[in-house]
């Protein structure tokens, strides 16, 4: 048996002041000084803490990020005078995609590389859009669940890149089948460049000795690599269009990606010349066209990895209705199974994938792996403020960041995300996720479960 | 054990002596509702009424006031904070009696509270919540000028986009002492005892370690007034529930954790848990500081460890194994019904088709919006159907198979208000199981801290000794028989509606049931 894939983790703590949901504690005119509040109702005793904490303050603050929202010291003051409210500064990070609980979790992950835990139950809409409308199915009674994350079962996430054999044949006791190269990673996870927005100076740094620590692989720009050699097996160049080919350091990597062109057949050639063991992705902009593109790409014999990507927030790029990224994924991953070619296409898929669900529905849904980029900059603090221009002062000093807290916060996200996928996967029972590609029968739709119960009973939905 | 009624010559029969019924004196709670005030000195308030230092303290205020939101203490020379939670707001313009307008001096001003946008979440709005604490106070329906909405959450939809279509005016009129709330528990005629409870609800299981003894306590005094259950969930059977034990159900799980079969001969009924609607596939998961001495000796495990009950049942693949797990609670217990408790997967109707069949007397659904003590963020949102899916396409199956009258459907996983019981009903289940809902009676502000350090703020889920005496099993008693109170009055409320004696009539009434979303033209003559 391998060894089972684990991504060693460690605590690595904010650098910036922590801003909590429920920010802001105000003090009416008129305390008693009782003390109430202190000594007895907050349990979580985060006055004294913040008292110590502001007494050695170094640095400009806010009052209370740790507050736990009971309610209790509001409740229990001796002459009702706290007022609590959410923080207005945690209400405005982000936008309506990448929301302040999506970020908050986000940061948690990143601090501690552990899976969310929470009591009570679910507190969210009853559905939504996008990856919101689906849910995983999960096994019961007759269906083996597996036990993954208790690591009683191995659960295996790797997945493979690349051209698959449709069959095997032999010739004597060798493979009559030529067979496509082929990457494999332990987690199906790559990381993407990042918009030129959030350029920063030891970005690809970070990103590239993630890669390494994590064993995926990052895209980086070809002309903005200045790594080491080191790395190169973590490394996926991006060769712009016209751009030179780095002919020395890609021979050292097993995975490149192109942008898809008029001329993207004759560009495969000129780097399967270069390099012929190295797998080549096509990277598709969903914009309007982009999923029919994908298709036609993939029945080309040259194309063996199509990277789908939507913009930041899932959806189709340009399009005055746009779809979503689950469902052009299903289109195309639908099409593909149509045309019987679905293997011997790798179909990589990337925008709007902001938690660890999204990274099993999207497979759900068809893809075999995801790429993420902003989840790891949000790793680093980033409140998504859109604050990334020249003069704008970044809130989480994104400019000024360590090497070592940058690659400690980043591993932890991406292995809490791995556990994240391991519970799901557990949950419904498969042990392989190259076996949860396009399974989605191990899902529920929204529209389906309408349709079934209450479209028989109340006929049409009012917004189809 | 004045609701359980038992064929004589059966019981004599198949029952030996020691398992007929508990042998702790049952303890009397009388079903009295009292009012049972908030425990915390500062009730929230939707609506601020500000003072000002122009206030010549005339007394005006106090004296137009029908609310007692102005409070001069006698021999007090200022008056006292204003009552901020029993004020009407806005609506009180209405009355002429609005002490905004009648100050002579302009000395107040209302305001919204804007700590009321801090409470709640789209499933338990504030409303609701504040709703809730109204009933488990006073027993009874929220006053219609606080413009509480108690009938349903902000969710958009399930439950929340559900609504009844009542009659202009009810085909016949019926006394509410004369409506039936009462659900059988027990329909394969198989012998064992014919278990009624007096409203389609009974408490879901909450371990001790998961919630405080105080809060079991309240709960198993509270099944006891209404005549009907609670559950142990898994973590063992507490000594002090004995004198209760005929209204308990003791959950088999996957970790055992305190099951023996002097635990399971206790009770009328015990609970297969296969899983949690919240966590779905991922069995349970009591964090370390949780794990107290109290709870370790219980569980029989070493204090300060995170408790994790396995999932699947690994003697379980099966059909069949499931009836061999449902034989041995038989077995050990012959007077016993079995509940087995299932969430909802794809196939839920097949598996509680196969629950029957493997002997069950009570088919519980667990949906994926249900409650937790702990549970992965990513479980709760994103695994299994909710429960409004659910109900109705295991009442179909049952009834396309030809058992839906053999056994006892109980839908749980998001039931938050009397009207999503009746909802739950109309869909197609037999009654309910609640959970959220009794915590938030006795206190809940819903922050989710259940499961992080010494547990719950407001000493509810909380194993720690200190935080658990914030509450009292008197208070907590009667806050929850208030509570199940209102619920039954606004239940018969819409039973009297439909014209309907009994609640089971309203069983699988779909018809009567719109859904804000559709056209609903279903069976519309065009």
């Amino acid at each position: 048996m391998p060894e089972k894939y684990h991504i060693k983790t460690q605590p690595v703590p904010p650098i910036s002041p922590r801003i909590g949901k429920y920010g802001m504690v105000d003090w009416r005119e008129d305390c008693a000084r009782c003390h109430n509040c202190v000594k007895k109702a907050c349990v979580y005793d985060r006055y004294r803490q913040e008292a110590d904490y502001i007494r050695n303050l170094s640095d400009v603050d806010t009052l209370f990020f740790d507050c736990m929202g009971c309610f209790s010291c509001v409740q229990d003051c001796t002459k009702g005078l706290l007022c609590m409210s959410i923080n207005p500064e945690y209400q405005k990070m982000g936008n309506s995609y990448w929301t302040p609980d999506i970020i908050k979790t986000t940061w948690l992950q990143a601090e501690t590389a552990k899976i969310p835990v929470s009591g009570a139950g679910y507190r969210g809409p009853f559905s939504g859009k996008g990856f919101d409308s689906m849910w995983t199915d999960m096994s019961e009674i007759v269906r083996p669940t597996r036990d993954g994350i208790h690591g009683r079962e191995y659960i295996s996430s790797s997945v493979d890149i690349g051209k698959k054999l449709p069959y095997l044949a032999f010739n004597g006791d060798k493979n009559a089948v030529n067979a496509s190269p082929l990457v494999s990673i332990p987690m199906p996870m790559i990381i993407d460049m990042t918009s030129p927005a959030h350029t920063l100076p030891q970005l690809n740094s970070i990103i590239a000795q993630t890669a390494v620590n994590t064993d995926i692989i990052a895209i980086i720009d070809s002309r903005q690599w200045q790594g080491n050699d080191k790395q190169l097996d973590n490394i996926a160049f991006y060769i712009a269009d016209g751009e030179v080919i780095p002919k020395d350091a890609l021979k050292k990597t097993r995975l490149v990606e192109i942008p898809d062109s008029a001329k993207v057949m004759e560009r495969i050639k000129e780097i399967k010349k270069i390099h012929p063991g190295i797998v080549i992705a096509v990277r598709v902009e969903l914009t309007t066209g982009g999923v029919e593109r994908a298709i036609k790409l993939a029945e080309s014999e040259e194309v063996e990895v199509i990277h789908i990507v939507a913009d930041p927030n899932g959806n189709e790029i340009g399009a005055s209705k746009p779809r979503f990224i689950k469902d052009m994924t299903r289109h195309i991953h639908t099409a593909l199974i149509e045309k019987g070619i679905r293997d011997s296409i790798t179909l990589m898929a990337g925008g709007g994938i902001a938690l660890p669900e999204h990274m099993a529905k999207e497979i759900i849904c068809g893809a075999d792996l995801i790429t993420i980029n902003l989840p790891l900059l949000i790793a680093l603090e980033c409140h998504l403020c859109n604050s990334c221009k020249p003069g704008m002062v970044c809130p989480a000093k994104l400019e000024k960041i360590d090497i070592n807290y940058g690659v400690g916060r980043m591993t932890n996200l991406i292995a809490a995300w791995h556990d994240q996928l391991i519970e799901v996967m557990g949950a419904m029972g498969m042990r392989e996720v190259r076996r949860l590609r396009g399974d989605v029968g191990r899902a529920m739709f929204f529209e389906n479960l309408e349709e079934e119960t209450f479209g028989k009973l109340f006929g049409s939905r009012k917004n189809n | 054990m004045a609701s359980f009624s038992v064929p004589e010559k059966t019981i004599k029969d198949i029952l030996p002596e020691n398992t007929l019924k508990t042998l702790v004196p049952q303890e009397e709670v009388t079903r009295v509702v009292k009012t049972a005030p908030s425990r915390y000195r500062n009730e929230i308030a939707k609506f601020i009424v500000h003072r000002n230092l122009n206030c010549k303290r005339c007394g005006k205020c106090a004296e137009v006031c029908q609310y007692g939101v102005h409070v001069l203490k006698p021999g007090y020379k200022y008056f006292a904070e204003p009552k901020n939670h029993l004020c009407i707001g806005p609506a009180c313009e209405k009355t002429g009696n609005f002490c905004v307008a009648k100050c002579p001096n302009g000395a107040l001003q209302l305001k919204e509270n804007p700590l009321f946008k801090a409470l709640g979440d789209y499933r338990w709005p504030g409303d609701l919540i504040l709703a809730t604490w109204k009933m488990a106070e006073t027993g009874d329906v929220p006053p219609a000028e606080y413009g509480f909405e108690y009938e349903c959450g902000n969710s958009g939809g399930g439950f929340d986009r559900l609504r009844f279509k009542f009659p202009d005016k009810p085909p016949v009129k019926i006394d509410a002492d004369k409506i039936d709330t009462s659900i059988s528990l027990n329909k394969r005629g198989d012998g064992r005892p014919e278990i009624k409870i007096d409203v389609p609800w009974y408490g879901g299981g909450m371990s001790f370690g998961s919630v405080s003894n105080v809060t079991q306590l309240s709960k198993a005094r509270a099944a006891k007034a209404w005549n009907t259950f609670t559950c142990t969930g898994e973590g063992g059977y507490m000594e002090r529930m004995r004198p209760y034990d005929d209204h308990v159900i003791t959950q088999v799980a996957t970790g055992l954790f305190g099951v023996r079969e002097e635990t399971i001969q206790r009770v009328p009924i015990v609970e297969f848990k296969y899983a949690q609607g919240a966590k779905p596939g991922l069995g349970g998961h009591l964090l370390g500081d949780k794990n107290t001495p109290a709870v370790s000796k219980m569980r029989e495990a070493v204090v300060g460890i995170s408790l994790f009950s396995p999932f699947p049942f690994h003697s379980v693949y099966s059909i069949e194994d499931h009836q061999k797990h449902i034989d041995w609670i038989k077995h050990v217990n012959k007077r016993a019904l079995i509940s087995t408790k299932v969430s909802t997967p794809t196939d839920v109707d097949m598996v509680a088709v196969g629950s029957y069949s493997a002997g069950t007397h009570i088919v519980h659904i667990d949906g994926g919006y249900g409650g937790t003590g702990a549970a992965p963020d990513i479980a709760k949102k994103n695994i299994a159907m909710p429960i409004e899916y659910a109900i109705g396409r295991v009442h179909k199956f049952l009834a396309d198979e030809g058992v839906r009258d053999k056994v006892t459907l109980i839908a749980s996983g998001g039931i938050r208000s009397a009207h999503d019981v009746a909802k739950a009903i109309a869909l197609g289940a037999d009654g309910v199981v609640i959970g959220t809902v009794e915590l938030v009676a006795l206190g809940c502000v819903r922050c989710s801290r259940c499961e992080s350090g010494r547990g719950c703020p407001r000493g509810i889920a909380t194993t720690d000794p200190e935080l658990a005496q914030k509450m009292n099993i008197d208070w907590g008693t009667q806050r929850i028989i208030n509570l199940y109170n209102a619920w039954r009055k606004v239940l018969v409320g819409l039973l009297q509606r439909f014209g309907m004696r009994s609640v089971t009539e309203l069983r699988g009434r779909t018809d009567l049931l719109m859904h804000l979303d559709y056209a609903n033209d279903v069976g519309v003559k065009k």
